[in-house]
């Protein structure tokens, strides 16, 4: 018997090492993406079809120097890429991505409050950005990370209760109950309203177009990374395209049955369909980027304040509602 | 029991720094520091949806919201400077203030029952093991207490909140909307052309 | 409401669009390693022409060198030595440099030139890592004898330094035989455009 301690940690390198892979193949596919959906080849110079292309990437980024402004605050600036990298890293500790079995789960932890979890590390997320863009010492980076600030306090909350409704369908917190509850019927279905509010929101989280507004390049030249070069950039970069992977996750175990399998097809196995369920909403974010113009700031705001909130709070009662009166 | 000194040591440290501190955003992350020790402590209580509620509310909105008004109003503001030593005058209370919170907490101690500290001082468990639905602190659990034993609390607790954000809203509110109907724009013109062949200013 | 729900619509058709074009052929042309095969008449560098016998059509008048509107032309004349005559007429051009950081490839010089010594040629690859190299000399600019009349400098024998790949069988998208057109790169956008309902024909045509 492997102690305890051995099998978390052999769980984590590769959990890492599988995050980390896909992170770099999911960038080389966006650059794709986007370069098919504007009459582009996209990478291909490197390697076949442009397969080294993030080898190429971390190189360059690697080799680049990297600048602390005179301006900015050392620790913070220096802190503020972990703190990102960090939570963006820490929430696939519990992400199950197959069934548990007696032998073990997937996931490195499983625990009873899983979604509550992934909400809290999420949360905290918000503070690589918000302390990097302050601690920079100039203009753009703290208007980039103001914005992210209110943006991601906004659509956290509309994220959350979109989240809430599931909960009730499901009567537990633990996302390997959830996947379970949703053996017969995806909740995408009986919670579809909730499940387009969860991925605005999650776009939202995530600042990836049309709601990049922290990184909008038009006014704010990068956002709060502005004043970031080499490798701490490549942290939030990461970190950014990690959070995306999460969401994706997440989506496809609230919403979309997790590793249950479509129609019956049973014989594929569950971390298969997990897979692509997450591979499609990745494409899905990748698809609205090319697909749509930045929104403007006052209107994000009060499109999450006085849209996507009452609709999540209505959702959220009538689901109790019905809840309580069926059962 | 080591992780209880450990964090102990690390919530109290933090704690110091955040009051220490010359920069505010230091004291932002030595806060942030604390909450998450703290949250760590509620683990090894095994109250694990205390825990991740410590974090959702604490550190990911209201330290958020802190971040958000602190890198506002501070930036490019150099860090405050040493003000006078208060300490000499300080020490008499703060002692007095000391002994008398000890003096609470040992008399609060003493009335606690023999039994309750033992189940709370059993459940130190790693992270892994905890959290199966129906345990001392599972979410279950919690929801079971909040919204049964102490459900008017709780609810006396969420209005008192209501409250306070309706009076945010009063006082923070829409002020703009002057000219806002078309109605009150013709009451508006109105009143100016009487103000105007009154012969006023 | 109404005006939300119509941008759903919205949203919704400007995504199937951008899914359509994933599967559009796209009109790159993957530079280095292909080349674009550019219109016969295709302003390009400049290249001084010989007569079948090897003597030099240039005569050394100038009249390229006040013709051009970039000033990047200087001709220095000399008078043909008898026993060496580099041109028919009386005089050649001792010195003759472009400087084609200067020029604007219009081909004022060519219409100008009586004698059709100067030409532009179709090379368009020209680029270089000093400023000074890019003020183009006489040598560089004259057909090599041996290369026969009508070939370009750098198509001498044994090709130029770094003349990368092969020379792609892409069709112009101009007819050849219309000559050049200054509408061509319109040309190219409508096609790349058609299918799509956003422009309305009067645009199309009307321009
Ligand atoms: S092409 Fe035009 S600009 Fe260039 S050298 Fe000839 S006349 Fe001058
Ligand atoms: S190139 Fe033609 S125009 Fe120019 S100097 Fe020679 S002959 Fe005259």
């Amino acid at each position: 018997m492997i102690p305890f301690w051995a099998v978390v940690l052999i769980k984590s390198a590769l959990l890492l090492f599988v995050v980390v892979t896909t992170f770099a193949y999911a960038m080389l596919v966006e650059r794709k993406v986007l370069g098919w959906m504007q009459l582009r080849p996209g990478p291909n110079r490197v390697g076949p079809w442009g397969l080294m292309q993030p080898a190429a990437d971390a190189a360059k980024l690697i080799l680049k120097e990297d600048l602390t402004p005179k301006t900015a605050d050392p620790l913070i600036y220096r802190l503020a890429p972990f703190i990102s990298l960090l939570t963006a890293f820490s929430v696939y500790a519990v992400i199950p991505f197959g069934a548990s079995a007696d032998q073990g789960t997937w996931a490195i932890g499983n625990p009873n409050a899983g979604i509550l979890f992934v909400l809290a590390i999420a949360s905290i997320g918000i503070y690589g950005i918000s302390l990097g863009g302050w601690a920079s010492g100039s203009k753009y980076p703290l208007l980039g990370s103001v914005r992210a600030t209110a943006q991601m306090i906004s659509y956290e909350l509309a994220m959350s209760l979109s989240f809430v409704g599931v909960l009730i369908l499901a009567g537990t917190t633990s996302l390997d109950g959830i996947v379970n509850a949703q053996a017969r019927w995806w909740f995408v279905l009986p919670q579809f309203v909730g499940c387009v509010i969860y991925v605005i929101t999650a776009v939202a989280e995530t600042n990836r177009a049309p709601f990049d507004l922290v990184e909008a390049e038009t006014e704010l030249v990068a956002g709060f990374h502005t004043e970031y070069s080499g490798l701490r950039f490549g942290l939030f970069f990461i970190a950014e395209y990690v959070n995306m992977l999460t969401v994706s996750c997440i989506a496809t175990l609230l919403f979309f049955g997790g590793w249950n399998a479509p129609f019956g097809l049973a014989m594929v196995p569950g971390v298969v369909w997990f897979v692509l369920k997450v591979a499609c909403f990745m494409f899905f974010y990748m698809w609205l980027r090319a697909t749509l113009p930045r929104l403007r700031y006052d209107r994000l705001m009060a499109f999450g304040w006085k849209v996507l909130l009452p609709v999540a709070t209505l959702n959220l009662v009538v689901t109790a509602i019905i809840v309580a009166y069926k059962g | 029991m080591t992780a209880f000194w450990v964090l102990s040591v690390i919530l109290i440290a933090s704690a110091i720094w955040t009051i220490s501190a010359r920069k505010p955003v230091y004291s932002v992350v030595a806060l942030l520091l604390n909450f998450a020790a703290l949250a760590a402590t509620y683990l090894t209580l095994s109250a694990e949806f205390l825990a991740v509620m410590q974090i959702i509310v604490y550190s990911g909105a209201i330290l958020v919201l802190f971040v958000f008004v602190i890198a506002l109003l501070s930036s490019g503001v150099a860090p405050f400077a040493a003000g006078p030593n208060r300490l000499p005058k300080a020490i008499t209370p703060a002692i007095f203030v000391v002994l008398a919170a000890f003096g609470f907490l040992y008399y609060a101690l003493k009335s606690v029952t023999a039994a309750s500290i033992g189940a709370a001082g059993q459940a130190v468990a790693p992270i892994g093991a905890v959290g199966t639905a129906d345990v001392f602190g599972s979410v279950a659990d919690f929801g079971r207490a909040l919204f049964t034993v102490w459900l008017l609390p709780f609810e006396v607790t969420a209005l008192i909140l209501m409250v306070a954000v309706i009076g945010v809203v009063l006082l923070a509110g829409d002020r703009a909307p002057y000219v806002a109907t078309p109605r009150r724009a013709r009451q508006v013109e109105r009143e100016m052309r009487e103000a105007i062949l009154r012969g006023g200013e | 409401m109404r005006k939300r729900l119509y941008n759903v619509g919205a949203i919704l058709k400007g995504l199937s669009i951008t899914f359509g074009f994933m599967f559009r052929k796209r009109p790159t042309i993957e530079y280095p390693s292909v080349k674009k095969q550019h219109a016969p008449r295709f302003h390009g560098l400049h290249e001084l022409r010989r007569y079948e016998d090897g003597k030099e059509r240039c005569i050394g008048c100038e009249l390229c060198s006040s013709a051009c509107p970039a000033n990047a032309i200087t001709v220095i004349g000399a008078e043909n030595a008898p026993g060496d005559r580099r041109s028919p007429g009386e005089r050649y051009a001792a010195r003759y440099e472009i400087d084609e950081l200067r020029c604007i490839f219009c081909g004022m010089c060519e219409e100008a030139c009586p004698t059709d010594a100067i030409v532009l040629t179709p090379r368009f690859e020209m680029s270089d890592l000093r400023r000074g190299s890019l003020i183009y000399s006489k040598e560089r600019l004259l057909v090599p004898p041996e290369a026969g009349v009508g070939r370009a400098p750098d198509e001498r024998p044994g090709g130029i330094p770094g003349d990368l790949g092969r020379v792609a069988e892409i069709k112009s998208t101009m007819d050849v035989a219309q000559g050049y057109s200054a509408t061509w790169r319109g040309n190219i956008l409508k096609t790349q455009r058609k299918g799509l309902t956003m422009i309305e024909p009067s645009r199309e045509n009307g321009a």
